[in-house]
């Protein structure tokens, strides 16, 4: 072990990890967005309306994003309209193409799991929500969405954290974030387990920190739901329990 | 039709390359899994401790990283052992990093498959003398596939999609193919399009198989109407 490369390097790695978090959340926040009125669609009762949604979730999640990534970084080059228009500007830039692609991506299993929460609210609450004379976009934004989101956010933290780490493949269309440092670093001093294996701890290091403020999120959002002690056993379990169709969303 | 311009039989052989990893890492990685969650519900603190540490770096750390780490890292390990300059088989590197990350949340899914059994049926096979490989055999693993195959499912669609990431080490897969042929007839959004499509049919055909053996592995189970 080369202690000397490893203090050399971390400068240079913190800063690739800025670039990584900084993909990370502009994707999540984008895909947030995209997400949202798609999984209204994706939940409504109507087929014209879901079904479109359900083959944009099926083809984005169908295949792997390193192709998605490449088919908007060296696809876009082939279509010559793009090429002549205002969009090549930003479809020639790596950063722009990877944020284009992680979010569309994002989105597509966003909506997914959004979708899984709308459809878990509790149909009595929006049955007391018609009977009250709510609208349907009033008692979307009041009674579907807040209980939504809240059953969303465990499946979200991991979704968090699988963007975290496809963030990585940015590397491969020239981008210098976290894992693309440590490769240019690596094939200037060929020392890989030095370097990989500090990229390797940082980006473990950020998940820690994702995974604990959710943690800290979920416990605020869910306090109400938490009256007695001893239930906070059976949570435990219940989380347990959830750790199954959590793992659903895995698939990237 | 699209015309492959003389690239179809590579793309062919790249997707077999494709279905072969993934394949063989799926069969390893079921082993690395079941012995990971044997490991977590051990009784030995010290076997529960690695196997958590395992599931938790591994599932914290970029697949395309720990790819990476394994291929450059286990040339550098292999030439200093043999003392000479040693090129990892991509193929090799491949399944051995896909093996270990799919490990990591097959252990998951295991453990909480097996935990997911009654622990009335361990009892029923230990009042009935059954010794502890036995009980494992005939009455655990049984029932907790059922537990287990929504799960795995999920996570053999992510290895298939995972596959495409050692192209960047040099295997010779769809992606890889497709990579090749588009920078030679300068026509990415078309291959990089036939790589995508194969991908998805990949991914449809293991939905319908995943379906079908759901079904199998429920029969006989009482769904309340």
């Amino acid at each position: 072990m080369n202690w000397y490369l490893i203090v050399e390097a971390l400068p240079l790695l913190l800063e690739g990890a800025l670039l990584t978090v900084k993909l990370t959340a502009t994707s999540l926040v984008l895909g947030l967005f995209i997400a949202l009125p798609l999984a209204l669609l994706r939940a409504s009762p109507s087929r014209a309306l879901s079904r479109p949604i359900l083959l944009y979730t099926f083809v984005l999640r169908g295949t792997p994003l390193l192709v998605q990534l490449f088919l908007i970084y060296y696809g876009a080059s082939q279509v010559e309209w793009v090429r002549s228009s205002i969009l090549w500007s930003i479809l020639r830039e790596p950063y722009w193409c990877a944020l284009i692609a992680f979010s569309l991506n994002n989105a597509a299993y966003t909506t997914e799991i959004l979708r899984g929460g709308i459809r878990a609210v509790p149909s009595g609450e929006i049955e007391a929500a018609k009977a009250l004379g709510m609208s349907y976009a009033l008692r979307t934004r009041r009674i579907v969405l807040p209980t939504a989101f809240r059953l969303s956010l465990p499946t979200y933290a991991n979704e968090i954290v699988l963007m975290l780490k496809a963030s990585s493949l940015a590397s491969t269309i020239t981008l210098m974030e976290l894992t693309g440092t440590a490769r240019k670093i690596v094939a200037q001093t060929f020392s890989p387990y030095e370097v990989f294996i500090s990229a390797a701890l940082i980006y473990l290091g950020i998940t820690f920190v994702v995974v604990h403020v959710v943690e800290r999120v979920e416990r605020h959002v869910t306090r109400h739901l938490r009256r007695v002690e001893f239930q906070n056993d059976y949570d435990e379990q219940a989380r347990d329990m959830t750790q199954i169709p959590a793992l659903e969303q895995v698939a990237r | 039709m699209i015309d492959l311009q003389g690239f179809g039989d590579q793309i062919a052989v790249g997707a077999m390359t494709t279905f072969r990893i993934a394949m063989a890492s799926l069969v390893l990685g079921i082993g690395v899994g079941l012995l990971g969650a044997t490991a977590k519900l051990s009784q030995f603190q010290v076997l529960r401790r690695l196997a958590n540490a395992y599931t938790t770096i591994i599932r914290g750390v970029p697949e395309l990283l720990i790819i990476l780490i394994l291929y450059f890292g286990g040339t550098v390990a292999l030439t200093a052992l043999f003392g000479r300059y040693v090129e990892v088989d991509a193929f090799a590197a491949g399944v051995f990093s896909l093996t270990i990350v799919f490990g990591a949340y097959a252990a998951e899914v295991f453990r909480a498959a097996i935990q997911a059994v009654p622990t009335g049926q361990i009892e029923a096979a230990q009042a009935l003398g059954l010794s502890k490989a036995l009980t494992w055999r005939l009455v655990v693993v049984p029932q907790m596939w059922r537990y287990a195959l929504p799960g795995l499912g999920n996570l053999w669609l992510t290895l298939l999609k995972d596959t495409a990431l050692v192209s960047v080490v040099g295997l010779e897969d769809v992606m890889r193919k497709t990579g090749v042929a588009a920078g030679s007839t300068h026509t990415p959004l078309t291959f990089y399009s036939i790589a995508a499509s194969i991908y998805l049919s990949f991914t449809s055909i293991s939905l319908v198989c995943l379906t079908l053996l759901e079904r199998r592995a429920n029969r006989g189970v009482r769904i309340a109407e």
